[in-house]
């Protein structure tokens, strides 16, 4: 049991990551990165978005009939996704303003509804809500990796402390301009897969088919 | 559960009743959520509004306590319209603008014709503030405006100078504008526009407005003209007559027109 709840809370961060393996909640990931202070909160909001969905879809599973089990799971997950937002509005005023629809966007988040049908509909509450979290911090790592990059390169900036004087305050550094753009979000996570597929090469996907080797005796 | 057991899990009288119970555990958490917070979020919807107050007005540093600024550089007023004076029975903590706008006591009927801001009531008296600098002389009078764009009405404050016709900004602290087109009222490149534009032409009315394009140095009367916003003609006309509006003789020209009279008796 203690080794199963290690590998389900562990397993999402290199092995079976949301976003790098399952390549699951990328919108979100390209649309909130350009501050890190915006990343931390999106993180903690997912996370107990994953991790409370995934213990109440759990606790009442053997109870849900089948051909409503999609709506119910919307549901959960809509309302907790609207309890986070007013408690983001009450404790975080200023972030939330900023993150604006990407907090209510995370009942579109395929990471949570995902987690609810694939894990926590056949599996036991306490390990449900491990892997809820579990899941929410291999989405973390990817968000906190980007959101870092982003902030640090194109405004010079980490958390809102200015780390590289920009040139334009009288510094040397010149911000890259790119990254303050969705697409930068794109590369980063690509390099980020690239990276961890080059180390655990049994990520790579198999090739979908074979390119058909020609001989030059078949085109003559 | 033993007496849902006796349902058959399939059957349509589980479902609904199903459905039913999750739907109502579920309101009662959401429900419970927004009144338990909502203290502290109209707590941070002021702390909002008011850094947009000292925002506008150039009064403001990242970092700054707001509540403590606004309460050292800011003295709230509240005008009547019809007149320009202020209001002395009204406490200023308890008065709420848009609230009144609902009030049929408080308010009156904006007649069509006159409607060109889109906001149908009107309240009978606006809350206005006055910057003072270190010798408590007038730096500055912020006026809350608002009026329709395309989807929404939008809010914000404009910002004058104390000869009630140079304007220091215009911010919006709330609107549902198209993200990227007319949302781009917020864009602080567009705000830095307003900045030293003047109201009034030569013969006391309204000139100031948004026009379609950009301001070249051989636009006519470029002292009262603000680039459009591209792809937003609506919502541009509507912060153009949200403005004329607002400053018209129906808004704060009585105001207006009573602290100039001031200033130059001094």
């Amino acid at each position: 049991m203690a080794n199963q709840a290690t590998k389900v809370l562990t397993d999402p961060l290199f092995n079976n990551n949301p976003i790098a393996l399952q390549v699951l909640g990328i919108c979100s990931a390209l649309a909130v990165t350009t501050q890190l202070a915006t990343s931390l909160l999106m993180c903690a909001a997912l996370t107990a978005v994953v991790a409370c969905s995934n213990l109440s879809v759990s606790l009442i599973r053997n109870h849900i009939p089948s051909s409503i089990r999609i709506i119910v799971q919307m549901t959960i997950i809509a309302s907790l996704v609207i309890v986070v937002d007013q408690v983001m509005k009450a404790f975080a005023y200023d972030l939330a303003k900023q993150m604006s629809v990407f907090v209510g966007l995370i009942i579109t988040n395929c990471i949570v509804m995902g987690r609810a049908e694939a894990f926590a509909m056949k599996e036991p509450p306490m390990l449900s809500f491990l892997d809820g979290i579990g899941n929410g911090l291999g989405y973390s790592l990817i968000l906190i990796v980007v959101g870092t990059l982003r902030e640090l390169f194109g405004s010079g900036s980490l958390l809102g402390y200015q780390l590289l004087p920009l040139a334009s305050a009288g510094g040397w550094y010149e911000p890259v301009g790119m990254m303050l753009l969705p697409p930068s979000a794109f590369f980063i996570i690509g390099f980020f897969i690239w990276g961890l597929r080059t180390w655990k090469s049994e990520q790579v996907e198999k090739a979908d088919y074979q390119i058909h080797q020609v001989h030059r005796t078949e085109v003559m | 559960m033993p007496g849902l057991l006796t349902f058959s899990r399939d059957g349509v009288a589980y479902i609904v009743v199903f459905a039913l119970a999750v739907c109502l555990v579920c309101s009662v958490f959401v429900a419970a959520s927004a009144v338990y917070l909502k203290p502290l979020q109209v707590a941070n919807a002021q702390i909002d509004k008011r850094r947009n107050i000292l925002q506008v007005a150039e009064l403001y540093q990242p970092g700054d306590d707001v509540n403590e600024v606004f309460n050292e550089r800011l003295e709230p007023r509240i005008v009547n319209l019809e007149t320009g004076e202020f209001a002395e029975d009204i406490d200023p903590a308890e008065y709420d603008q848009r609230e009144a706008a609902r009030d049929p006591q408080m308010s009156v009927n904006v007649p069509r014709g006159e409607d060109i801001a889109g906001i149908k009531r009107r309240a009978k008296y606006a809350e206005v503030y006055l910057a003072r600098d270190e010798n408590g002389e007038l730096s500055a009078i912020i006026l809350p405006v608002h009026g329709y764009g395309l989807w929404s009405t939008m809010y914000g404050f404009l910002a004058l100078e104390p000869d009630a016709n140079t304007v220091i900004g215009l911010k919006f602290y709330e609107q549902g504008e198209t993200p990227g087109l007319g949302g781009e009222v917020e864009n602080p490149k567009w705000r830095a526009l307003w900045d030293g534009k003047k109201v009034y032409g030569e013969d006391g009315e309204v000139r100031l407005s948004v026009i379609k394009g950009a301001v070249g140095p051989d636009t006519p009367q470029k002292e009262h003209k603000v680039d459009g916003l591209s792809g937003a003609t609506l919502t541009s006309r509507g912060v153009s007559s949200m403005i004329h509006y607002w400053l018209g003789e129906r808004g704060f020209e009585p105001f207006l027109d009573r602290i100039r009279e001031q200033s130059e008796s001094v």
